[in-house]
């Protein structure tokens, strides 16, 4: 399927927000949280690049799965390692883990829902962090309102993500033309979130 | 003929030329010539100096350009892919198309020599393998042709920073070996997917000399190649380090390509890197210019 003039626009403005935030959002952390939003809005940036060449076709890719999960496991150790400093070591082994586990289980032939539940784990885990991390710190009045925007974000890709995992396993949600119809806007709306929280929220 | 007609008639005829020139290949050339010139961090905002370097690279790009279209109109006409190019077709005059492309690259070298002797030197250098030894020497020989289509396709950012420096640095050096190393991934990809087209023609390629696999393995390390030699002139020109992260997650992106077109190649696959290549490039040389500005 290929994608709109309107979907290209959206999908170029999503990898412009990702590479301003990789090249400028991220300035002044320390060298972990530099790395892991790097790699995060990188992976972002590059995916739009590729929806943008080579269509939503892309997104079929069996990768998809493996690539997907350094998103959110990416951010969430960032999250982590910047605001819930006693949660480093244990994150970060959870987040190594997490994405070898997905990375094996995607790869090899591994039988039964050995692959389902680790994806469905380890994006859970990573997905709730970015999520409520975000409010709860702005709710407790640890950062700026706006930096919630981020736990927005979190959501509206785990939104994404389920569209996508539910579409692949054959039973959508939506029509995979919904699906992609909607994509572009969500990758925006997402990216935006991510880069205006981290903006105005710290 | 009436007024119109001659009129509608220059139109086209200007608008064929213009065709002869390769717009958006010319654009690109000509925009790696001017990041190559603002990487020295020379006064870039001289306007009077940035419009003589646009002017005398698009002149001789698109002479040598359109010398390039009128010696192979033959093979061209050969071609599904290129035969409905203006020289191809026979719609302009042979003898006319010959003229006015030496007489482009007359004026683009020229200007170039009068602005500045070495910069000269090395567009005319950019012209000379590309018509010359690329065109009218090697390419119905060797599939090697390419390599020095690349030399010459790697000056005009060369250029670019000879002008700004007033000599030739291992910065240049490495932003040109950036680009020469670039080329294979786009022309590769092109004989890949033309196949049958070149061998009409009997134009040697890498994909009927040493068969698809090789010429996989050459456009994936090549585009590794061309990445390594961008970040190492990035690193040498005094990139900022939010610059390098972001041409660091490009480079990754090719990089991830071009080990997929490696061990799992699908023509999908090959048509991403050819343009993913292509926008690394342009990205890369809007870094290295908003670097400067």
């Amino acid at each position: 399927m290929k994608p709109s003039t309107r979907d290209r626009a959206l999908l170029l403005l999503t990898a412009l927000l990702a590479a301003y935030q990789v090249s400028a959002g991220i300035d002044g952390f320390d060298a972990l949280p530099i790395a892991a939003y790097t790699v995060a809005f990188g992976v972002l940036l590059v995916a739009a690049l590729l929806i943008f060449i080579l269509g939503f076709d892309a997104l079929d890719s069996p990768i998809v799965a493996i690539v997907s999960t350094i998103i959110p496991l990416s951010l969430a150790v960032g999250l982590i390692h910047q605001r819930a400093a006693s949660l480093r070591p244990p994150y970060l082994i959870f987040a190594i883990v997490g994405f070898l586990a997905v990375a094996l289980t995607r790869s090899l032939p591994v039988p039964g829902k050995s692959p389902t539940i680790v994806l469905a784990v380890t994006h859970g885990i990573a997905g709730l962090t970015i999520f409520l991390l975000p409010i709860i710190l702005s709710v407790q009045g640890k950062t700026q309102p706006l930096f919630s925007l981020v736990g927005v974000g979190g959501a509206l890709i785990g939104v994404g993500g389920l569209l996508l995992s539910f579409l692949k396993t054959g039973k959508p949600i939506l029509s995979r033309e919904t699906i992609m119809r909607l994509f572009p806007g969500l990758l925006l709306l997402t990216t935006t979130c991510f880069v205006a929280g981290f903006k105005f929220g710290q | 003929m009436t007024a119109q007609s001659k009129i509608e008639n220059r139109k086209s005829k200007i608008g064929a030329y213009w065709s002869l020139t390769k717009p958006s290949q010319s654009g690109l050339l000509l925009a790696t010539g001017l990041a190559g010139y603002m990487s020295a961090r020379c006064p870039v905002f001289n306007i009077s100096t940035i419009l003589q370097l646009s002017a005398s690279l698009f002149f001789a790009i698109a002479g040598s350009t359109i010398l390039n279209m009128w010696w192979d109109r033959d093979i061209d006409a050969k071609m599904g892919r290129t035969q409905k190019r203006a020289t191809a077709k026979g719609l302009l005059n042979d003898k006319e198309i010959l003229i006015v492309g030496a007489v482009v690259s007359i004026v683009g070298v020229g200007w170039a020599f009068a602005m500045d002797a070495l910069y000269g030197l090395i567009v005319f250098a950019g012209w000379f393998f590309d018509v010359i030894v690329y065109s009218v020497w090697l390419k119905r020989r060797t599939c090697w042709s390419i390599v020095w289509g690349g030399i010459s396709g790697a000056m005009p950012i060369l250029a670019g920073r000879v002008l700004g420096l007033g000599f030739i640095d291992w910065v240049g050096l490495m932003l040109a070996l950036g680009v020469l190393l670039w080329i294979p991934t786009h022309t590769l990809t092109f004989s890949m997917k033309f196949q049958k087209d070149y061998a009409d023609a009997g134009v040697p390629t890498f994909p009927s000399t040493y068969g698809l696999d090789v010429t996989r393995l050459a456009i994936a390390l090549s585009s590794v190649l061309a990445a390594a030699a961008m970040i190492a002139a990035a690193i040498g020109i005094g990139m900022d380090w939010g610059f390098l992260r972001l041409l660091g997650v490009l480079s990754a992106g090719l990089f991830a390509l071009a080990a997929a077109m490696t061990f799992k190649p699908t023509e999908r696959v090959n048509f991403g890197l050819f343009k993913y290549a292509s926008v690394y490039m342009l990205a890369a040389m809007i870094l290295v210019v908003l670097e400067v500005i």
